[in-house]
């Protein structure tokens, strides 16, 4: 940490971080937060920025369907990455598409981590056959590869609900089965940092002074392990993404009325043989940036948390 | 492992040993799968095209739509009905023979109540065995269209359904499970090997078929691998994975045919796509008006049929291949007119003051139900029309789903408003009047009942005389046409793509004939 000095601003302070000092002198971090930010502020502020609302009916004509891009021939500057099958404007499903991955994606880690960190604190915690159990329920889900684990899991949840229902909980099955793929990697870091911040000497005062085990591990150890927890998230969050376009690929995963990144790729794909090279490649361009910038961005954080780089 | 294992495995080393012998194998695919090997269970055309290989009926129809003897030699009419000489000499895949007791059996079996083919064989009141060879089927009145109504009636041998408890056909809707869903005895030229239902059937060359030297076909094994995807359909037949796909999306047709040793035909299709509306309850499930079925007053019919752009979806989801409608019935079947042909036309103005006259200027919310792996580009008609449909405030939700699931809505009348296709093989309209339109009617899943085209119905089954009978068929289209009770939407085209060192005839009812089939 650097040193706290109160003649200097705050602001001056901030900048001292080390930490944003990093992020300030790494060019690719700054480009990777850049274009994640641009990616998730178009993605949620979609309804505001993109040119149309492809999923209100009443604004599409099937006339303007299958446009290429605005600049190739026969494109129209109504439309500047072209039109799909159904006249729906590309840029506006991709922004719209975009969003739904990146909630989902959000959505899937946020119940990793707090599933993975709970059972992570509590096993490094108490140790024991506690944590003999909970690790070894980890080890064994990690040897399997991720993406199978969510098939298996979106496939029971799938089967699990009528079949009215399906459409409309599929997002939500695909959060779940994302969610609980993700979980024993937090675990594992969680655990590991409970381990080391429970021999140091405040949580030993803490158990001494009798504060009940319940407020020491929420107050004095939980915090301390949010650090390396935030790495692993935001690599996570990359991984997440791209675990939902894969089952929404498969037709698995976010239907067509409410199309994910991956839907759109799927749905594309049909037509890549005709030569509407744009209804997937363009989505799948958009994966792609997205993906590679938060997956930077991680990289960057690991490097400038982890102690042992600096 | 264990013995079983051992044999399985044995069996497997066979079944592969004997494809690598096999000179002529005929690797195909298409998007959805027969739905049942029961040849009563399910009046619909992959699962009768599929059936068709291993099964026989009396009579056939070749390439061309002719009438040509299968199982019957010959036939004559009389006043009370028709006489069929049988073929002699012929055995099923199990080695029965085939006798006039197999006819009866499978024309009572067609008659159960799970039979979707009672429309078909209801005409025939009883059957007369004269002997083992010659039946005569005796109609209420002479039925001039019997022959052309028996095309799909597949004969089944008796002694085999008895021994395994299938002398009822399987009852789809209630999506029972029978022995003969699975496996199969006809007297066809294939006999069915192994089938796992949407993966693989594999059919053999029926070395005993009466036809070998009657028809040209030189296929020896047939390998049937359903794939759902468009992309992937075409991508297997670009890698040479399979030699044949019978529906390529149409907009991929040209890019086929420019590839070498690939070619592909086209052939309009006697198939008409339309929508159906439920007009029989007073209130529809799926919609947030109560009270009331807004289906049930003719302006909002007439208003969903002049909202839907009929030459948009052509140009646009269809690449041109279709003919837009505005009857669901096909040129080249009897009842079909240019004039009633010509489609209702598109006028948003004039749809939007109907929907207002009607007391739904604000539209109203409801269910399209669509299948997703039946017809040519069938979702994607469905997605445009509703687009089309919010423009005059309908707000649709569509649901589309895989046709074992959704054509069981349709005959349990449980769908608001549904996407079908009507193929036509008997080329006459009473096929379309008596399963879409009269009353009683398996298909008739919007409830429509005039009492006049249930009249009509009944009064063509046995009129004898030419220009009256037509002229029955055209007042009966008439009153259709006027009250609108279904939404046409267009005739299909049909596309069939190949390799070509095969020579597969493409007929208008999208049945693949594979008797017909020459590898070059």
């Amino acid at each position: 940490m650097a040193k706290t000095d109160q003649s200097k601003s705050r602001w001056q302070r901030f900048l001292d971080n080390d930490i944003v000092y990093s992020f300030f002198t790494t060019p690719g971090a700054i480009i990777a937060a850049t274009i994640t930010f641009v990616a998730i502020t178009a993605a949620f502020a979609a309804p505001l920025i993109a040119p149309y609302n492809p999923f209100d009916p009443a604004q599409i004509s099937l006339w303007d369907g299958k446009l290429p891009p605005a600049w190739s021939d026969g494109g129209s500057s109504a439309y500047l990455l072209g039109t799909d099958n159904q006249g729906r404007d590309m840029l506006s499903t991709i922004l719209y598409g975009g969003r739904i991955s990146i909630l989902v994606g959000i959505a899937a880690v946020f119940l990793g981590m707090l599933l993975g960190v709970t059972l992570g604190v509590i096993s490094g915690y108490f140790g024991g056959l506690t944590d003999t159990i909970i690790m070894r329920i980890a080890d064994v889900q990690l040897t399997i590869p991720g993406i199978l684990v969510a098939i298996l899991i979106n496939g029971i949840g799938r089967a699990a609900l009528p079949l009215e229902l399906r459409e409309e909980f599929a997002i939500y099955v695909v959060i779940v089965a994302i969610g609980l793929t993700d979980w024993p990697q937090f675990a594992r870091v969680a655990r590991g940092a409970t381990l080391v911040e429970a021999e140091k000497e405040y949580v030993q005062a803490a158990k001494l002074i009798g504060l009940p085990k319940f407020t020491i591990i929420l107050r004095h150890i939980l915090p301390n392990t949010l650090r390396p927890v935030l790495v692993i998230a935001t690599i996570g969050l990359a991984l997440a993404i791209i675990a939902e376009a894969t089952l929404s690929f498969l037709g698995q995963g976010i239907p067509p009325t409410t199309p994910s990144l991956g839907t759109l790729i799927r749905v594309g794909n049909e037509f890549l043989f005709s030569g509407l090279w744009w209804i997937t490649f363009f989505p799948a361009i958009a994966l792609i940036i997205l993906v590679f910038s938060v997956n930077l961005l991680g990289d960057w954080m690991r490097d400038a948390l982890n102690p042992k780089l600096r | 492992m264990n013995f079983c294992k051992i044999a399985k495995l044995s069996s497997v080393a066979l079944i592969m040993a004997t494809a690598a012998n096999a000179e002529n194998v005929f690797r195909w695919t298409s998007q959805g799968d027969a739905l049942t090997m029961d040849p009563h269970s399910q009046n619909e055309s992959p699962t009768i095209a599929f059936n068709g290989q291993i099964y026989e009926a009396l009579v056939a129809r070749d390439i061309e739509m002719n009438l040509v003897p299968e199982l019957a030699e010959s036939w004559t009419a009389s006043p009370d009905g028709w006489t069929f000489k049988l073929r002699q000499g012929v055995t099923f895949h199990d080695g029965a023979d085939f006798t006039a007791e197999d006819v009866v059996f499978s024309f009572n079996r067609a008659l159960e109540e799970s039979s979707d083919y009672k429309e078909q064989v209801k005409t025939v009141s009883s059957i007369e065995v004269i002997d083992d060879y010659t039946v005569k089927l005796v109609t209420d009145g002479a039925n001039p269209i019997l022959p052309n109504t028996l095309t799909n009636v597949y004969i089944m041998d008796s002694g085999w359904a008895k021994a395994n408890g299938v002398e009822k056909p399987q009852d789809f809707a209630a999506e029972e499970e029978t022995f003969s869903v699975r496996n199969s005895n006809g007297t066809g030229p294939f006999m069915l090997m192994s089938r796992a239902p949407e993966e693989l059937s594999v059919l053999n060359r029926n070395p005993n078929w009466w036809g070998d030297s009657m028809f040209p076909g030189n296929v020896d094994r047939i390998e049937y691998r359903p794939i759902k995807n468009a992309a992937t359909r075409v991508a297997a037949l670009l890698s040479g994975e399979v030699d044949f796909v019978l529906d390529a999306p149409l907009q991929d047709l040209k890019r086929i045919e420019a590839t070498d040793g690939l070619t592909t035909k086209t052939v309009a299709q006697v198939r008409s796509i339309f929508f159906g509306m439920d007009q029989s309850l007073d209130e529809l499930r799926s919609s947030n008006i109560k009270g009331a079925n807004p289906f049930r007053d003719i302006r909002v019919r007439e208003a969903f049929n002049l909202a839907i752009d009929k030459d948009a979806i052509q140009r646009v989801v269809m690449d041109g291949l279709s003919f837009p409608t505005g009857i669901i019935t096909p040129p080249g079947v009897l009842g079909n007119t240019p004039e009633l042909d010509k489609q209702y036309g598109f006028d948003l103005d004039k749809a939007k003051s109907l929907m207002a006259e009607a007391g739904y200027g604000d539209g109203f919310e409801i269910q399209l139900d669509c299948p997703n792996n039946r017809y040519n580009n069938d979702e994607k008609i469905c997605q445009a029309a509703v687009a089309m449909l919010a423009k005059i405030g309908v707000k649709v939700n569509l649901d589309a789903i895989p046709k074992a699931q959704h054509f069981p809505k349709i005959q349990k009348r449980i769908s608001d408003f549904y996407m079908l296709g009507w193929g036509v093989s008997t080329l006459d309209s009473h096929y379309v009047f008596t399963y879409l339109f009269d009353g009683e009617g398996s298909w008739n899943g919007i409830g429509y009942n005039n009492a006049r085209v249930n009249e009509i119905t009944k009064l063509i089954e046995t009129e004898t005389d030419i220009p009256k009978r037509t002229a029955l068929i055209d007042e009966a289209w008439q009153i259709i046409k006027k009250e609108m009770p279904y939404l046409p939407i267009h005739h299909q085209v049909l596309g069939w793509s190949m390799k070509d060192n095969v020579d597969v005839p493409i007929a208008a009812d999208d049945h693949l004939r594979p008797k017909y089939v020459v590898f070059k």
